[in-house]
């Protein structure tokens, strides 16, 4: 794995955008050929969608030919209830850039049939020739979407109870009531995620810093089940100063003295505009 | 079944099993029915425009959105991104503007030498000249105004004004605007005395007698002292028609039973009714009183012109009763007009400046100041912020007329009558339907 520390969340999102940025650019998607992403939710992303936004507002970057695949979507949520996934997409990306309507997948959390809904889910990112880049995040518990620790590591999308300590904490977005709170979601499995061509995951703060040591310094658990990229050939960690406050001295020693190499990988930046699509 | 998206449509045409690849095109994967079909989720061939580059008045604060507009209504992009995987035909770039709902003027007797109040040859033609003027001040409906007149005028006028929408040729009209004559003696102002009248006939009867039919009428002005007044507002209320309080010297008592038969609006606060008093405010004194029914707002016009109304009284109202404040011009003939004599009505007045008085006297009978105008003076003398001044130009007088889930507002699914304006307040283009009616 390759584990990136940059000082502060902001840089870790701007590093992070940077990379996602030279991929799709360096891929030099196509009528023919998209580039397809996986995306997150929740806080820790907000940055690095924010810098996504700024590179395509200024004619670095394009969508067009970008098909993306989120990770998962609350079960009975109205779609434009707030704190669904589907707004929290709209608002804090898809509005803003220039992506076509029909290629942003999003799991329908209002499927009649939720189970035919995963598998349909499923046989799209294998239509669209399976995923260039998975970008995803870690929940305090380890959990990579809405994997809870217990997930089978190579199961795939399928619908899941959400965990006490997940309804919890979501509590705060639903008025701290949690009878408001929805108990169940569609999930990427962690098999979906490790069949991808890359992951990048990225994790800032303290409070997810046991889930960093747990998933990278521990063995395969599937208690941690982020730690299933242990065994994925392509997969980077983007973390900030406080997400590695439980690792060993050594081990962030050693991936800060590769920050030469691993700052090759966003320098040069690379920009739309030098390529004749 | 399926939802397919070739053919975006709620049903397929195929008959493949949820999971199965879809019929219409072998591409793609049956996602299975989805219960939950949106029900008002329309696919629509019409031209969709994004607005971009510009600050929304939405929810009551500028934001920094697009505003989306489809086949004259405003759009919810969310929607139509999810729902039919749609996008922008066309993009207009707003350099920057702000972008409010388009004003309401509920109280405007005539302008450009058009008097609302004379029965002339071609009543349709000079409400028309009126409406496609105040185009440029960032008016997109309004509520043509006639002053006391004796009865022969509402008959002959009334049938000729309909409400109808807006569009290139004009501001839509909303309603009709009776003030007047059933208003007092004491407080006429500029109303012509001998028209005056009151409801010696049971009061319904009055009002027929008078104006002839109720039909196109939104707003009528009354006095509430009147006797048999509370069975006309009552009557008046019944057929969906605003009462206002005005040119009366009711006091607080009278003028809050009023309010409980319906009464909604205080017709040009201030002007022409008793000054306030600290131990009887009068109708003013609805801006704060305890007797209005729950949930019952009274909104009050205020004729922002910096002369009718001293500024620091105009912060009083305001800072008293913020969410009832409706800007309105009252203008008259002369607006837009160079100064000198016109008439308004039965009578005659004179232009000096921005002022516009009962020619000879100084009895003040008129603006001649316009929407736009009010708005950046009411933001000035009230130091309010942006969002309160348009919205006491839009939201208010929409919320007054009962008109706000269509007018007034940049919610989807309202009408898209906007304007587009600069940091200063200044109206640089009018849209009425989403289609541009007016450019700087």
């Amino acid at each position: 794995m390759r584990l990136v520390i940059l000082e502060d969340y902001d840089l870790a999102s701007e590093w992070a955008a940077k990379y996602i940025r030279n991929c799709i650019i360096q891929f030099r998607p196509g009528p023919q050929k998209y580039f397809t992403l996986g995306l997150p939710t929740g806080s820790t992303p907000l940055g690095c969608y924010k810098k996504l936004i700024e590179y395509h507002k200024s004619g670095d970057i394009s969508f067009k030919y970008v098909k993306t695949f989120n990770m998962d979507e609350y079960v009975g949520l109205p779609r434009d209830h707030p704190e669904s996934y589907h707004s929290y997409m709209w608002n804090n990306f898809f509005k803003h850039i220039d992506i076509d309507p029909a290629n942003a997948h999003i799991l329908n959390g209002n499927a009649v049939n939720l189970q035919a809904e995963c598998e349909a889910f499923e046989k799209s990112i294998a239509e669209a020739g399976g995923i260039e880049l998975f970008v995803g995040g870690i929940g305090p518990d380890g959990h990579i979407a809405f994997n809870e620790p217990g997930s089978s590591l190579v199961s795939r999308t399928r619908v899941k109870t959400l965990a006490k300590d997940t309804i919890v904490a979501n509590a705060r977005f639903f008025g701290n009531d949690l009878s408001k709170v929805p108990t169940m979601a569609l999930t990427v499995g962690v098999g979906t995620v490790m069949d991808a061509k890359e992951v990048l995951i990225l994790i800032t703060g303290a409070h997810k810093a046991f889930a960093l040591y747990k998933a990278i310094e521990e063995g395969v658990n599937h208690m941690w089940t982020v730690s299933a990229f242990q065994q994925h050939p392509r997969t980077i960690f983007v973390c900030d100063e406080d997400a590695t406050l439980e690792l060993r001295v050594k081990t962030v020693k050693y991936f800060k003295g590769l920050m030469h190499v691993h700052n090759r990988l966003v320098d040069p930046v690379h920009s739309m505009k030098n390529y004749k699509n | 079944m399926c939802f397919c998206r070739v053919s975006r449509t709620a049903v397929c045409l195929c008959t493949a099993a949820p999971g199965d690849p879809c019929k219409c095109n072998s591409e793609q994967v049956c996602r299975g029915f989805q219960g939950t079909m949106p029900s008002n989720r329309s696919v629509s061939e019409a031209p969709i425009t994004q607005f971009v580059n510009c600050r929304i008045l939405k929810d009551h604060r500028l934001q920094r959105e697009d505003l989306w507009v489809r086949e004259g209504k405003i759009l919810n992009p969310e929607k139509l991104f999810f729902d039919e995987e749609g996008f922008a035909d066309t993009q207009v770039d707003c350099q920057d503007r702000i972008i409010a709902p388009g004003f309401i003027d509920v109280q405007i007797n005539g302008g450009y030498g058009i008097d609302f109040s004379q029965a002339t040859d071609d009543v349709k033609g000079g409400v028309a000249l009126v409406a496609k003027k105040i185009l440029a001040h960032g008016v997109t409906s309004f509520c043509p105004t006639l002053v006391t007149s004796p009865a022969h005028i509402y008959h002959k006028v009334l049938p000729e004004i309909s409400v109808h929408d807006g569009g290139i040729e004009g501001a839509g009209v909303v309603g009709v605007h009776l003030e007047g004559p059933f208003i007092s003696l004491e407080k006429k102002g500029a109303h012509p005395e001998q028209y005056l009248r009151s409801f010696q006939n049971g009061g319904t009867r009055d009002l027929l007698d008078t104006y002839g039919h109720l039909d196109n009428v939104g707003i009528v002005t009354l006095a509430p002292e009147l006797p048999n007044s509370r069975e006309v507002i009552r009557e008046l209320v019944q057929r969906g028609i605003t009462v206002s309080l005005g040119h009366s010297v009711a006091n607080l008592s009278q003028a809050e039973e009023a309010v409980q038969e319906g009464a909604t609006f205080i017709t040009h606060l201030f002007n022409a009714m008793l000054p306030f008093h600290h131990r009887d405010p009068g109708i003013v004194g609805l801006l704060t009183s305890d007797r209005v029914p729950p949930r019952r707002t009274v909104y009050y016009g205020m004729i922002a012109d910096g002369i009718h109304t001293n500024p620091a009284a105009l912060r009083i109202a305001h800072r008293a009763h913020p969410a009832g404040l409706v800007l309105v011009t009252d203008a008259i003939t002369a607006m837009g007009l160079p100064p000198g004599r016109h008439t308004l009505g039965q009578q005659v007045i004179e232009i000096d400046g921005l002022n516009a008085y009962v020619a000879g006297t100084k009895t003040l009978s008129g603006s001649i100041a316009t929407m736009d105008m009010c708005v950046r003076h009411f933001r000035q003398a009230s130091g309010c912020t942006v969002e309160s001044a348009l919205e006491a130009a839009s939201l208010h007088p929409a919320q007054l007329l009962g008109l706000s889930h269509q007018k007034g507002t940049l919610d989807y699914g309202t009408d898209a009558d906007f304007v587009l304006l600069d940091d200063a307040l200044n109206v640089r283009s009018t849209y009425i339907a989403g289609e541009q009616v007016w450019e700087k």
